[in-house]
């Protein structure tokens, strides 16, 4: 039977992954259940900040089943992927509750956690740095002594010896004090919010086994398998190729699991008991106080117009809180400076980012990797400038977004390929929300209603040399295995491989088999699956895959059918005369060699390999932030409207918008259900989720009962996504990167919405009714 | 059924999906452990372990329970349903019809509640749907898909019945 190619790239085809999903088949790593596996647990520290002066293991070692104790004196090196700055069990001193002390591995899980409750540590308490703006001042507690000698990973990190800045970033572009001086309005505002958390349903877990030979088996819910490879060989001098590392398919990740923290400590308990294979798993109160989490922020912005209402110039102070170590937050710092003045033309930028140490649990990347919190600043100075102005925030925003032409903070020139259509985003996102100028309105039953509205964008900031491969190995039917090393964690990536594969061999979909799991040892390399970047990248990697595929075929086709690889064209599982496509070959005839009919065979497996790396992005200059760290900008508009009840403070969220542009859209649903999920995240996040602090510096809501995540019910009525296609050139069929998008401008929409009908300026978050009455009410 | 007891382990028999199954238990084990650790049946998912997030629900007796706060000791006299014996069911179809799988980690936990509302209530309103729902988080949606799922459902029975009784006139 003839398969005819219908046009995948553009059908929202359904996902490969669901119909396992929905069925409970579908093995995460929890789920792979070994007989005789050792189990690991942590004891964690009781202190935000204090000196170790003993450990006392005796206890905890007459619990039956108890196999081995690690300590923090087994490696008491630090590690880290921008900045090693985290031994990775406390040595010397804890820096946050939570903190790991020691690893019990035990032959069941409720041993070990039995153990692990009777580790005895006599701590010499020092003062708690219990807030980013704490750490920030001159006479603050210093929390790492060593700063000075930590080893830098990454050129792109300046660390403040004698201080908790762990790095600090600048951007100075054009003359900002002159330009300051000669603007007719200007604003000052001040934002923050706490640390909180990625909340994946699945939390974070890590197997490892070390064979006799020196193989050091790992499975894991990462992010980033390769980075695994990377600091086991940086850091524990493992050879790379000894190193295989696993990823099924991730219950989530946001962000949270691109960091590695639980493979070297389930590395130092399988050392400890002979390499034997030992399994971490975190339950949530460990995923939320011990594993890194999402930063906390604090911001002051200052922007400048002229006598037209144009942005002459922008001030940022951005404090990033890393929480105890830098990890992911020191990029965070520099991506947040790189895009500071969000989607707007700003000529004279003046930028000092901090990534800030304080005693509480430390972050790494959350979905927008600093860009949801920029853009709340951002965007909320936009809304009270404009107010201040007396002018429209929309028509106030269309005047100043950014253009092809422009450059950003960075000096990274736009071009129509490199960025999408702001202006256009914001034009489609007014009619959707039916924009009245900030009107706010009063229901039948007395309760206010509000709009708010948002720009954002976002480059892809990864490393200079970022790269993903693919291979595509033609099986005996004519199908086709596609091996990446893309990790599926909910956004649908393998889905939209395999589109894109399909499109390119004009094949049908459905013969295209992703490999859903990682495994480094068969899987060409890929930086990470973060960054908004798989379907740049590993798409791209694709099509040169699929390019040489079609290569091959014509060759070993031209030999078949006895003419010249110049005449052939390959679709429909056939490889065919151009002006004769009825003259052809099936693929499955020739893709594991052409058979003559007396038995010689010439050819072999078809295998189709691509490699996409990122291409002339630069590191940023140390004084002035110039460079070029992304290769292209995706942009949107967000709308939200909301119904606020003056009488107790409460809100509901009517609508959600969301109208992206991320170059052409391969599957319009998948990218659907991104834009969805991410205004939601976002909007959970701004209306609920903060962790509480005491003043030792200990999390009071470390658990889903008092931390509030949205619940089914109290997502908004409607959520409306639409999609403006620029296609992008150098993207695979013209797209861009969109997985974290949805999520960036939620919290300031939502804050906008908020603050017109309460009348109240909202700088921070979370907008419990709690915090709108105290902002409103006592003016804090 | 209790088979046999000793100071640590007791062997009881569960009857989940419709067979009866012998597992070895300890006292404290949780219906989420025995199912998963002994039976292999890991669709219902461990993710907070308090009753917070309904990722371990599975149905007893056909009513939506956290099977971590469960002790498999507290089942043996009851029908347990896991995710396994659904492969057949409406709601796992809408589930995947209407988008409403992301990484699809608390997606047992929601098909199994949901089997349950439409059968409790087959004319469950908004309000409904919601009271029922509330138990069990989702990261990736924003739960409209969810919503969409459970009332394809809802509507497609309504229909079923609808005929049946034309029918029966």
């Amino acid at each position: 039977m003839q398969k005819e190619f219908r046009k995948t790239v553009g059908t929202a085809e359904q996902r490969i992954d669901a119909v396992e999903k929905s069925t409970g088949n579908v093995k995460y790593l929890g789920d792979k259940l070994i007989t005789g596996m050792l189990h690991a647990k942590v004891a964690t520290s009781t202190e935000a900040h204090a000196r170790i002066k003993s450990i006392d293991t005796n206890e905890a070692w007459k619990v039956p089943g108890v196999r081995a104790i690690v300590t923090g004196d087994t490696f008491p090196f630090p590690i880290g992927p921008i900045l090693a700055d985290r031994p990775p069990i406390a040595f010397d001193k804890v820096r946050y509750y939570g903190e790991p002390v020691a690893i019990i591995v035990a032959d069941y899980p409720y041993q070990a956690k039995q153990a692990a409750s009777k580790i005895v540590v006599k701590y010499e308490k020092l003062p708690v740095v219990n807030s980013v703006e704490q750490a920030f001042q001159e006479d603050a507690p210093i929390i790492h002594e060593q700063l000075g000698q930590y080893t830098k990973i990454i050129d792109n990190v300046y660390p403040v010896p004698g201080t908790n800045i762990a790095s600090h970033i600048k951007i100075r572009k054009g003359q900002f004090g002159q330009a300051w001086a000669t603007c007719k309005d200007t604003i000052t505002a001040t934002y923050s919010f706490n640390l909180s958390d990625h909340a994946a349903m699945e939390t974070r877990s890590a197997t490892v086994e070390i064979n006799p030979d020196g193989r050091v088996i790992v499975h894991s819910t990462s992010q980033s398998p390769f980075t695994i490879k990377k600091i086991l060989n940086q850091f524990f001098n493992i050879e790379v190729g000894k190193v295989i590392v696993h990823i099924p398919m991730l219950g989530g990740a946001f962000g949270g699991k691109g960091a590695v923290q639980l493979e070297p400590l389930a590395y130092l308990a399988s050392s400890a008991v002979g390499g034997k294979l030992v399994k971490l798993q975190y339950e949530r109160e460990e995923d939320m106080m011990t594993a890194p989490c999402h930063i906390g922020f604090n911001a002051t912005v200052k922007l400048g117009v002229n006598e037209e209402g144009k942005l002459l110039a922008g001030q940022y102070t951005f404090l990033i809180e890393a929480g105890a170590y830098s990890d992911q937050a020191a990029g965070i710092t520099r991506a947040a400076a790189l895009d500071c003045t969000g989607p707007y033309h700003i000529p004279n930028v003046w930028c000092d980012s901090y990534c800030m140490y304080t005693n509480h649990p430390y972050a790494t990347s959350f979905r927008g990797y600093g860009h949801p919190e920029l853009t709340f600043a951002i965007e909320r100075t936009m809304d009270q400038l404009a107010k201040q102005l007396n002018v429209d925030p929309i028509e106030f925003r269309l005047l100043n977004a950014i253009k092809p032409g422009h450059s950003t903070p960075t000096q990274s020139v736009l071009t129509e390929n490199n960025i999408g259509d702001t202006a256009k985003c914001m034009i489609r996102a007014k009619e959707l929300i039916e924009w009245n100028g900030n009107q706010t309105t009063v229901t039948e039953n007395g309760k206010i209603r509000a709009k708010g509205v948002s720009l954002f964008w976002k480059t892809s900031t990864t490393s200079t040399n970022a790269q993903a491969g693919a291979v595509l190995l033609f099986e005996p039917d004519g199908t086709v295995k596609l091996s990446c090393a893309a990790v599926e964690i909910g956004q649908g990536t393998k889905t939209i491989l395999a589109q894109i594969a399909a499109e390119r061999l004009k094949m049908n979909m459905k013969d295209i088999h992703v490999t859903m799991e990682v495994n480094t040892q068969y899987n060409p390399h890929q930086w990470r699956t973060v960054a908004s970047s798989t379907t740049f990248l590993a798409g791209n990697a694709v099509l040169a895959a699929a390019d040489d595929a079609i290569r091959q075929l014509k060759k070993i086709g031209a030999v078949a059918l006895q003419c010249s690889e110049n005449d052939l064209e390959v679709g429909n599982s056939r490889v065919y005369l151009r002006s004769k496509p009825t003259y052809g070959i099936d693929i499955k005839t020739i893709c594991l060699g052409y058979k003559y009919p007396n038995g010689h065979t010439v050819g072999g497996q078809i295998i189709g390999t691509g490699v996409h790396v990122q291409r002339q992005l630069t590191e940023m200059d140390k004084d002035t932030g110039f460079g070029d760290p992304g290769p292209w900008w995706s942009v949107g508009a967000q709308a939200v409207e909301i119904e606020w009840d003056e009488q107790n403070y409460t809100y509901e969220i009517l609508k959600a918008i969301t109208v992206m542009d991320g170059g052409t859209i391969i599957n319009p649903m998948t990218a659907t259900q991104q834009m969805r999920g991410g205004i939601f995240l976002g909007l959970s996040i701004a209306s609920g989720e903060s962790f509480e602090f005491n003043d030792k510096g200990v999390i009071q809501n470390p658990d889903f009962r008092t931390y509030q995540l949205m619940r089914f019910g109290e997502q908004p009525k409607e959520y409306i996504v639409e999609f403006v296609e620029t296609p992008n050139e150098d993207g695979p069929f013209g797209a861009r990167g969109i997985g974290e998008y949805g999520v960036i401008g939620a919290a300031s929409a939502l804050a906008n919405s908020l603050s017109s009908a309460t009348k109240t300026e909202l700088n921070k978050l979370p907008l419990t009714p709690e915090l709108i009455w105290q902002t409103r009410e006592v003016g804090q | 059924m209790i088979s046999s007891n000793t100071r640590k382990y007791t062997v009881v028999s569960l009857l989940v999906n419709g067979v009866s199954h012998d597992v070895m238990i300890r006292s404290a084990d949780t219906l989420l452990y025995t199912l998963r650790e002994q039976l292999g049946l890991t669709g219902a998912k461990y993710a907070c372990g308090n009753g917070d997030c309904g990722a371990c629900t599975v149905l007893v007796n056909g009513k939506p329970m956290h099977s971590c706060l469960t002790l498999a000791i507290e089942s043996i006299n009851d029908e347990i349903t896991t995710i396994e014996s659904m492969k057949h069911s409406d709601i796992r179809s809408a589930f995947v019809a209407n988008w409403a799988i992301q990484c699809g980690y608390c997606t047992p936990g929601f098909i199994l509640n949901c089997h349950a509302l439409v059968n409790e209530h087959p004319d469950a309103d908004d309000e409904i749907i919601e009271e029922w729902l509330k138990s069990n988080l989702c990261r990736c949606t924003g739960y409209q898909e969810i919503k969409d799922a459970v009332k394809s459902v809802l509507e497609a029975n309504k229909l079923k019945a609808k005929e049946n009784s034309n029918l029966a006139q």
